[in-house]
This record gives C-alpha cells, structure tokens and sequence, in this order.
C-alpha cells in the first residue's frame, strides 16, 4: 500500500518532524519534508500535514503570515482538488487563516499558554480522519497552546454540528472554545484542523509520560482512508 | 501617503488580553473603567495615489482576519 504525505515546515514550525515520525511510524513510509518558500509540492500526495509551532513567530496573528507563504498557494490549490490535509495547532491556525477551514483561533479565555493531556471526545467517527475511533469515545491527547480558543458565528457554529464537522471537542475545561470545538472538518471532508497533537501521542500507552497512543487511531484512519492501494 | 488601519475584535469577540488590561488597571486603582478591548494600528507607507479600493484588499486579504476583526482605514494622515 502506497502512501505519499508531506510535511510542511514554516520557519518557526516545531512539530514538523515529530509529525514525519508519526506518518512514517503508522505508514512505513518516509514523509517527504516541504519548504515554505518551496512554490509546489510534490505530485501525487495522499495527506499534506501543517505542523504544529509558531510560524514566522505568530507576527500580526497566529497562522496568518504562514497562509501567505509561496506554498498554501500550492496547499490550497490542492486541497480545493479533495487532495487531504491536516493541520495540527499552528497548523490548524494556518488553515483557518487561509480559509480552507471555518472560523479562527483567539486567545486562550484564560490567557494563559495551556500546555498538559486533556480529555477529547470523538465527535465524528464517519470522517475519513476518524474512523478508527468508537462514537463518543474519550481520548486522552496532549495539546500545547496560546491561541485555541475557537471562535465562530452562531451561524456557522450551528453548520458545523448539524453537518457533522466537529471532529473533537474537549471533555474538559481547556480554552474558552465555543461549544468545546477542540477540531473541525471541511465542507469536503477532507481537510481537518485541530488543536490537539495526535503526533505526541503515537507510543504505546505504557509509555503515558509521551503522551499514551490515543492519537494514533487517527493517523490509522489517515492511512486507511487515503492511502492508494 | 501615510495610512493607518485600525484592527479591532468585533463586538461580541471574547478580548482575554482586553479583560487583563482591564484588570490591571484596577489593580492599580483606577475605578469607572467599564470595560477594555485592545486593538491593533498599522502604519503604513504608501505611494501617492494608493486607492481605497487597495487599502481595503490588503486589509481584507492580511491586516485583519474578518472573521473576528473588523477594521478602519484612515488615508492621508499626517506621519
């Protein structure tokens, strides 16, 4: 089984190569690692993954100068093309900057860098993302932010519930998120964006101390959805 | 031509570092301060002529995110 994903890395992305190791770990294949300056990405991808980090330092806002870079052209040409993409903390920030996902990322409501495992529920297990997870099911994933406080018209937030885009949400007290969205998913179904790091949380679970193997799943769900046979 | 764009969180936008200042500056004990909220200016330098039509692209397209941000564009100020 063929799987081809790209990690992309901003300056001042910090996650990109725990992301690769998590891809290669699931897919055992090597991630081929994109620049931002690098004007295309390379043919034939079934995931391009935005890291986690502080891309161009979170100058103006949180993701915004990363969604300018020479490569979101390429990423968002792609992903309007159903090529999938996930992007993890500055990641997600980056995809709603660039507007392929709903909504953006304000300041925690405590004010405060939120840096421990919190307790998610999986929300939507019929999403390619997530379907090696049980409906409802709690999961125990490390999230490390400033800004995850998810915000977005009642409109829009009651788009998202009634059609099934809310990936996550927290099942603890974390950021001030409206309705406790902790991810979301593209009117498509193939981009998703969340706060959480599923790629701190690859070990096996007695290793708890790394942040257990709950994130797994969800890059076996990645696999088993997009990889080409 | 120097312009100024004022960023700021729509009303209703939950503004955690306008609620510390605020706090803060109760804590200094300046009292009848009913609320707080921080926003952003941006100087810019541009070339003569630059038309309102562009200002409102740039702001649309970088200085501000309009899904939480709504801004104003002040063309023509002194430096």
């Amino acid at each position: 089984m063929a799987f081809r994903a790209a990690v992309i890395t901003f300056p001042g992305s910090n996650c990109d190569r725990d992301m690769a190791t998590a891809l290669e770990a699931v897919s055992g294949q090597p991630a081929i690692r994109v620049w931002h300056g690098d004007a295309d990405l390379p043919s034939g991808l079934d995931l391009i993954a935005l890291p986690g980090g502080f891309s161009y330092g979170d100058y103006l806002r949180s993701g915004a100068m990363a969604a300018t870079s020479p490569i979101m052209r390429a990423v968002v040409s792609a992903a309007e093309r159903g090529v999938p993409v996930l992007g993890v903390c500055n990641g997600f920030q980056v995809l709603t900057e660039a507007r392929l996902l709903p909504g953006a990322l304000l300041r925690n409501a405590g004010q405060r860098f939120v840096c421990r495992t919190v307790a998610l529920t999986v929300e939507n297990t019929a999403s390619p993302f997530t379907a090696a997870y049980a409906a409802g099911e709690t999961i125990r994933i490390p999230v490390a932010h400033h800004d995850g406080n998810f915000y977005a018209d009642g409109e829009t937030l009651d788009r998202l519930e009634g059609e099934g885009r809310v990936a996550f949400r927290y099942a603890e007290d974390c950021n001030g998120s409206a309705r406790d969205i902790a991810g979301v998913i593209s009117a498509n179904g193939r981009v998703l964006g969340m706060m959480p790091h599923p790629e701190r949380a690859i070990e096996p679970a007695a290793i708890t101390s790394l942040g257990g193997a709950d994130g797994r799943r969800l890059f076996e769900s990645i696999l088993s959805s997009f990889a080409t046979a | 031509m120097q312009v100024r764009v004022l960023v700021r969180l729509k009303p209703g936008v939950l503004d955690p570092q306008g609620r510390a200042v605020h706090h803060a500056l109760e804590g200094l004990g300046f009292d009848g301060v009913a609320d707080v909220r921080v926003g952003r200016l941006i100087e810019l330098d541009v070339a003569d002529g630059t038309d309102r039509a562009t200002l409102t692209a740039m702001c649309e397209k970088l200085l501000a995110n309009t899904v939480i941000e709504s801004f104003s564009i002040e063309a023509g100020a002194a430096g």
